[in-house]
């Protein structure tokens, strides 16, 4: 089985990803996740103005079989949340990396990117 | 510990399965999506491989005498082919297991009964069953043929006329919990008129080296995993042996769990004696079914709050339900608030989330 990745972006070994853009970092779970997790029925998301820490959960997503913690790929605040989720958490099963995406935050540190994998990384990482 | 494969692992790998560890047994939890296998199941008809259920063989000239001590349906007094489901107790009457008995055709003279108990559980079911024949000192052999065994279930509105078609003999007069000997591909199978997804449809069973025979005998039936089943038996208020009652963790007896229909009070059974009390005096919780008005989904463990904010109950199953499309979930609460209609709360990461207890058969 193969999943799609995107060199735009960095990922964590939870499946989570981030795509920086001018000091703020859009964050979703990778095509891996959203398929492991199976049909996804609800998000609980965190607020506009929340504060993230990298590696700590920050949501929770719900398949119809299982609940799972979302972890931080990066520290920051909440500056946009995607609300469409809430009535449409199957977005992220559609379009994990496009209109499934989860929040946006200005990033407090982007050395913290550091820390996560590249594509290359990535791929290596799913081939385990 | 390591997981037992079923007969059929590499035939659903081909298929495309993702599997999960379920009671020892590493299993197909999906195939094209619960979604997807679920609404074939209501509309048309699904598949499943159940050969981690459990399969124990007792015969003898007490075997009916010895099922019907230890178990609390009317299975001391079958007819061949008939099947019943049953509780079975502990001396408090709370329920360790729950299973069904089909009575088969004699074998040279001798009466045979297969029960059918959950995953993991034969063992238990057998160690019982023999402690108690030598205890009250009555005949009876009791074998574990789990592993002798693949089993399927083909469940839906059309699963008869598939099973049917794939069998040399009229099985659509077997009637429901009855069971009978039949034909598929030449090789003879245990075909009953039982399931787990509150659809028509068939239990069958078969010659572990038949296996791929079996699977590969009805055309154009979605292969459906443990997901499907979980959410499928949830719409209809199945219990979950080990997640809806267990002995330890969530102890209920049969009237609690709302299986009365399951007991038979007129004969002397282990537990007995609680059910009779139960049965005059009425019971102090209820197994209740739970929608979600705010949004979330009810998982295993959370709790049940009234209004004020006492803890009334627990949720024991719970799901995004796909033919209901809307947030269930089963569990226990107090008789007093047992009632459908009753506005409660069920704490969702300890945050209280506004639910109506309905009946625990949602679709029925």
């Amino acid at each position: 089985m193969s999943y799609e990745t995107h060199d735009d972006l960095y990922y964590t070994e939870d499946h989570e990803w981030a795509r920086p853009e001018d000091g703020t970092a859009t964050i979703g779970l990778a095509d891996y996740a959203q398929d492991e997790l199976g049909d996804l029925v609800f998000f609980e998301l965190p607020a506009v103005g929340d504060e993230l820490t990298q590696g700590d959960a920050f949501a929770v997503v719900e398949s119809i079989k299982a609940v799972s913690d979302v972890y931080a790929p990066v520290s920051g605040e909440v500056i946009e949340v995607n609300e469409a989720l809430h009535d449409n958490p199957e977005l992220t099963n559609e379009d994990p990396y496009g209109d499934g995406w989860l929040v946006k935050v200005e990033m407090a540190d982007p050395d913290e990117l550091d820390n996560l994998y590249d594509i290359d990384a990535y791929e290596a990482e799913l081939l385990e | 510990m390591s997981l037992t494969r079923p007969p059929l692992y590499a035939v659903h790998e081909d298929n495309g399965a993702s599997f999960t560890g379920f009671g020892g047994w590493d299993m197909p939890v999906e195939f094209d999506g619960i979604r997807t296998e679920h609404q074939a199941v209501r509309e048309d008809v699904g598949i499943f491989d159940v050969s981690h259920m459990g399969q124990v063989r007792i015969t003898g000239p007490d075997a009916a005498e010895l099922n019907g001590r230890l178990l609390t349906n009317k299975v001391h007094s079958m007819e061949i082919g008939e099947g019943r489901y049953n509780g079975m107790l502990n001396e408090e009457g709370n329920l360790i297991e729950d299973t069904i008995v089909y009575r088969q055709p004699d074998a040279d003279g001798t009466e045979q009964y297969l029960a059918v108990p959950n995953v993991g559980n034969d063992e238990m079911m057998a160690d019982r069953w023999r402690a108690h024949r030598d205890e009250w000192g009555l005949d009876a052999d009791i074998e574990i043929e789990t592993e002798d065994y693949a089993m399927v279930a083909v469940q839906g509105p059309n699963a008869p006329e598939q099973v049917d078609a794939a069998t040399d003999e009229d099985v659509l007069d077997v009637g429901r919990y009855s069971g009978t000997y039949a034909t598929i591909d030449g090789v003879e199978m245990w075909v009953a008129r039982t399931g787990y997804t509150g659809e028509d449809g068939f239990e069958i069973a078969g010659p572990v080296a038949e296996a791929e025979t079996l699977w590969n005998a009805f055309d154009d039936v979605q292969p459906c995993g443990l997901g499907a089943r979980d959410t499928l038996r949830m719409e209809y208020g199945l219990l979950l042996s080990g997640q809806d009652f267990d002995p330890e963790e969530t102890p209920a007896t049969p009237y609690e769990a709302k299986i009365g229909f399951a007991v038979d009070l007129d004969h002397e059974f282990v537990g007995r004696d609680v059910l009779q009390q139960q049965q005059e005096e009425g019971v102090d919780k209820e197994f209740v079914g739970l929608k979600l008005n705010d949004r979330g989904v009810p998982r295993h463990g959370y709790p049940i709050e009234s209004p004020d904010g006492d803890e009334i109950g627990t949720v024991t199953s719970g799901t995004m339900a796909p033919t209901i499309g809307e947030a269930i979930g089963l569990g226990y609460v107090d008789t007093d608030y047992a009632e459908p209609g009753t506005d409660v709360n069920i704490m969702i990461r300890d945050a209280p989330k506004s639910a109506t207890i309905e009946s625990h058969r949602f679709l029925a």
